[in-house]
């Protein structure tokens, strides 16, 4: 029922309102807390995903083009393996944590509880729009919240599909699909909410931000940036140059927040690194790559022309090296590799996010953490393809980025160990695995005590004696404690 | 004054700077204690050091305008900025240095310390000690000893996806970050967060509250002394420095203080999404059932309130939730355990800190002589305006819709509400906003259990009152109104770190089925390894050995 009213054009803060205190209330019943509940909606959700691999595969061809075995890997198995992990890990992640108790306290017990923070709101983004946007659903159920998911727009087809098969195998009295665009959003982020999380770009997570703090609502903003790969020499290059390719191009046609933006190699290097992604472009794309079905389009005619701007830039349409060709009616550009593109060129100053692929040269390897650090925004991944040991070392001493990655691209984002987020301008909060329990929940200290082990010297009237011997205790020498014992027992 | 020790001239020019901007900052706060200000502002033009004078001496006769703007706030930031890109702070020497030092400054300045918080709040000097100079010193003693292995990196399973891969978690330095503390514990609220920030490697501005200017221009001076004057500054000021200091683009902000305020440093980060933790506070009930030690838990109840900087603590007991039959015992005890500590009299006890200022002075009173308040005092009501003092009171039953149930009390006031079934007060606190602690003094385990399931606080006593802060395992911050990130012991590490994730491979373990093209038996093959059925694998292996 409540979906319909969604659904309308007329979504509106009064909307936004009755949505939140429907789920408050049945966050407040204590429904969302218990371990059953939120098995059971992790459960369906695999069964969701079990039983509409087909649909949800149309939706993201529909979308965004996107290649099966790229929607089957990226976005359904991850998020099964998200499921899964969930189901296999809650119990153990719900249990309190028992802490260490000191001298100030005893005799005591401590633990960390992690409660659920309430009611969040997640609001997702078009590239990943099946993944981005339940990954963070599983971390929130997981803890134990009621939940509004807000998709992405500009992948309609998928938020379409995620409103109605959310609706059918997911608690609707807790869980809840939001469609809109800006009015929606806005009326949503006017409400109070325990925790937003939002994916997509810094300018929205401004403003995100901006409105949860009005609210003293905590936030998790996964955001993008330009990463680096930077190439040494001496290495596998035709491994490393896969690798960046599956990262760039295998990656939703460059279209993913984690996906390399640009190459950093060394003068002497580049031309051979340029003619290796040659051969493997065409050995993966074919001679004519605008035809390849593994290849996914550009979102929109937006993304597409500003692609294209950045590409017809004067001082950076001269640099192609390979592809450069455009479909428009398709939405296609081909894999393109620019070589020695201008700092102050656009393409080098936001983030790319598409098949375009500029390659900077320098002299020495060494000084590429410089050149990655000197814009001071520090990226969302930072990748280095060497052999070198030192040079990993220094790599991942000098260069600060949400993750890094040696020898590979965009692969940190599959191990649930690593916590997956931006630091600065490339986001905050992180997620995956326990960490997307942890991100969804509080972590509440609890200290227990009985009525033994009550100390005179804790209350006043403070005598010299007693501080004397608070002094000797806290300091924890033992004579101290023994004079001051011996003294404070006549004051 | 005589506060202004032989400390400050011994250093002119090591500490120049952050004094500089103290003293100037210092005339555009309220108008409490004007005395004061002026010896503070006044002092510095005997150093001998241009940059002070010219900023002193602009202001020293001018109303209201402070010299440190937005432009010198830049300026400011930039400088650390550089060191911080130096990468001086980075070090592991560097960090202990600087712990080492804060200890050090600790050791020889106890006195001066306790001086200065018995100035600005007469804060008892074991209380001082207790809560202000040994929360710092066993902060950083416990930094000190485990800086290395919080700065290791923490290796991390990887799985089959990646293989053949290893993992680890990276803890990095934020950067240049901002911390703006509060005058309750206008110490330990300064340096606790300044140890975290250091441990993780960071540059820091700190910016001590303008309400306990003693304690301010006392950390500043200390600072400017011991501390490395290109990483760690101290930043005097009220209102107009700190709207100067949060137009800067900062790596993180750990602010303490109210939600009020906290909603506006979160506002500014956000222009330029710097991570924030929000230390605020709330209404931290204390719930009493009628099975316990009566005599301890009124001790512990007193000490959490009156022996904890007379209530103006963000952890101190802000309320009593008790059963209806059993609340005249309660106060009976109270107001023995009250006696018992402070005397027959506690207007004339040294044993209290006063009240902060005239302005929180006014609105404790407030709140004690709403006319359906006032007169449910049981215990207590006196007050001095002259002394800033007003007695441990307690109030019985006062209506859920006075203004003393609504905000804050954050000083000496006691409310006990009543209720028919214990049980029922989680809803109660529930209903409210979630408090930064709250506590429960039971001997039913059952109750404990259903305590700490039900109620929402940053953190938990149960059988006592803020002892929980004290035990650094122990994350402390609160939820929802009551704040956001925690601190303490490695937590305060953790709150000032990026956790960069890092991935190893080689070369070796490639397998064709990641790339283009992706035909159907790359895809069957995808497909198995990724459901993990070792059966499915091996068929699609076999399929794709003659594919």
């Amino acid at each position: 029922m409540g979906i319909e009213v969604e659904k309308k054009a007329g979504f509106d803060t009064e909307s936004a309102k009755e949505v939140v205190k429907e789920l408050r209330a049945s966050f407040v019943a204590g429904k969302t807390k218990t371990y059953e509940w939120r098995r059971t909606q992790l459960t369906a959700m695999l069964k969701m995903m079990d039983e509409n691999e087909p649909q949800i595969v149309a939706a993201l061809t529909d979308d965004l083009s996107k290649p099966e075995l790229e929607s089957s890997i990226y976005e359904i198995a991850m998020l099964k393996n998200s499921c899964k992990l969930a189901l296999k890990e809650m119990k153990h992640w719900m249990m309190p944590k028992k802490a260490k108790t000191s001298l100030t306290s005893f005799p005591s017990s401590a633990e960390i509880v992690s409660d659920p923070l309430g009611v969040v709101l997640i609001i997702s983004a078009w590239n990943y729009p099946f993944l981005l946007s339940l990954d963070p659903v599983v971390g929130a159920i997981a803890a134990g919240n009621a939940i509004v998911l807000k998709p992405s727009e500009i992948s309609p087809s998928t938020a379409s599909l995620l409103a109605k098969l959310v609706k059918k195998y997911l608690d609707c009295s807790c869980i809840k699909v939001v469609e809109g665009a800006v009015p929606e959003t806005t009326a949503l982020l006017e409400q109070k909410w325990d925790k937003i999380m939002y994916t997509g770009n810094g300018r929205i997570a401004r403003i995100v931000m901006a409105a949860a703090a009005k609210h003293l609502t905590p936030v998790v903003l996964e955001l993008g940036g330009k990463s680096p790969v930077i190439v040494d020499s001496g290495i596998n290059l035709q491994v490393a140059t896969r690798r960046i390719i599956a990262g760039k191009w295998g990656c939703n046609n460059g279209q993913a927040c984690i996906s390399p933006d640009y190459i950093i190699t060394t003068k002497d290097y580049a031309l051979e690194l340029v003619d290796s992604f040659k051969c493997e472009l065409e050995r993966f794309y074919g001679k004519n790559p605008l035809e390849s079905k593994d290849l996914s389009r550009i979102v929109n005619s937006n993304h597409f022309a500003r692609l294209l701007k950045l590409l017809d830039e004067d001082k950076v349409s001269s640099k192609i090296v390979y592809g450069g060709e455009r479909d428009e009616t398709n939405l296609k550009i081909a894999p393109t590799i620019l070589l020695d593109v201008p700092q102050d060129s656009l393409i080098m100053n936001e983030e790319i996010f598409g098949p375009l692929l500029p390659i900077i040269m320098i002299d020495k390897v060494e000084d590429s953490f410089d050149l990655i650090n000197y814009s001071g925004a520090k990226p969302l991944a930072a990748y280095l393809f060497t052999n070198n040991k030192k040079l990993k070392e220094k790599f991942v001493e000098k260069v600060s980025a949400g993750g890094l990655v040696v020898n590979d691209t965009t692969v940190h984002l599959a191990e649930p160990s690593l916590p997956f987020g931006g630091v600065g301008e490339s986001g905050m909060g992180a997620y995956h695995g326990k960490f997307s329990f942890d991100t969804f929940s509080h972590k509440k200290a609890v200290l227990y005590r009985s009525f033994a082990g009550d100390a005179a010297v804790r209350y006043p009237p403070y005598t010299a004696g007693k501080l004397r011997l608070m002094r000797a205790l806290l300091g924890g020498s033992i004579m101290g404690i023994i004079r001051a014992l011996l003294g404070w027992s006549k004051p | 004054m005589a506060f202004v020790s032989a400390g400050l001239f011994k250093h002119p020019t090591r500490c120049y700077r952050s004094t500089s901007i103290i003293g100037v900052g210092l005339l555009g706060t309220s108008t409490y204690r004007h005395d004061y200000k002026i010896n503070r502002v006044s002092f510095p033009n005997s150093i001998p050091s241009s940059y002070y004078c010219c900023a002193t001496l602009s202001t020293t006769m001018e109303e209201v305008k402070p010299a440190f703007d937005a432009d010198e706030a830049a300026i400011l930031v930039n400088g650390l900025r550089k060191t911080f890109n130096s990468g001086k702070t980075k070090s592991y020497e560097w960090r202990i240095s600087q712990l080492e030092s804060i200890s050090k400054m600790v050791d020889e300045k106890e006195k001066e310390i306790i001086k200065a918080l018995h100035e600005d709040l007469s804060k008892p000097e074991l209380e001082a000690y207790l809560s202000e100079i040994l929360m710092v010193k066993s902060s950083c003693t416990l930094a000190l000893k485990e800086l290395k292995q919080w700065m290791m990196p923490k290796k991390a399973e990887t799985s089959l996806a990646t293989y053949p891969s290893s993992a680890e978690i990276v803890s990095e330095p934020l950067g240049v970050v901002l911390i703006i503390s509060t005058w309750n514990f206008p110490f330990s609220l300064s340096l606790d967060p300044v140890i975290g920030a250091i441990a993780a490697g960071n540059a820091v501005v700190l910016k001590p509250s303008e309400i306990a200017p003693a304690t301010s221009s006392l950390l500043s001076r200390l600072i400017g002394e011991y501390m490395d004057q290109s990483a760690v500054i101290v930043v005097e000021g009220a209102v107009a420095e700190t709207s100067a200091l949060l137009e800067q683009k900062w790596d993180k902000i750990f602010f303490t203080g109210g939600a009020r305020v906290g909603r506006i440093v979160m506002a500014a980060a956000a222009k330029n999404l710097t991570p924030v933790t929000l230390e605020l506070g709330g209404k931290c009930p204390a719930i009493v059932d009628s099975n316990v030690n009566l005599q301890i838990a009124s001790r512990r109840i007193v000490a959490g309130k009156w022996v904890c900087n007379n209530g103006q603590a963000c952890i101190g007991v802000d309320y009593i939730i008790t059963a209806k039959e059993f609340a005249p015992k309660l106060i009976e005890a109270l107001v023995s355990a009250v006696e018992e500590i402070f005397g027959k009299d506690p207007m004339e006890s040294k044993e209290r800190s006063r009240i902060i200022n005239s302005f929180h002075f006014s609105r404790l009173i407030k709140l004690l002589d709403e006319d359906k308040v006032s007169e449910k005092i049981v215990f207590g009501g006196q007050r001095d305006g002259s002394q800033l003092q007003i007695a441990p009171t307690i109030l019985l039953d006062v209506p859920e819709d006075s203004l003393i149930m609504q905000e804050e009390i954050f000083g000496p006031l006691l409310p006990i509400i009543t209720v028919e079934r214990l049980e029922d007060s989680f809803a109660m606190i529930n209903r409210k906003s979630k408090p930064l602690a709250a506590y429960l003094f039971s001997d039913d385990e059952q109750m404990k259990r259903e305590f700490v399931h039900n109620v929402y606080a940053g953190g938990m006593a149960i059988n006592d009152t803020i002892l929980q802060v004290t035990v650094p395992s122990l994350p402390f911050g609160g939820v929802g109104e009551s704040g956001m990130g925690s601190y303490h012991g490695k937590f305060s590490f953790d709150a000032f770190s990026h956790k960069k994730a890092v991935l190893y491979r080689s070369f070796a373990g490639e397998s064709p089925t990641r790339y283009p093209p992706y035909t159907p038996g790359k895809q069957k093959q995808i497909k198995a390894l990724l459901s993990g059925n070792i059966f499915k694998i091996i068929l699609a292996l076999l399929g794709w050995f003659k594919d």
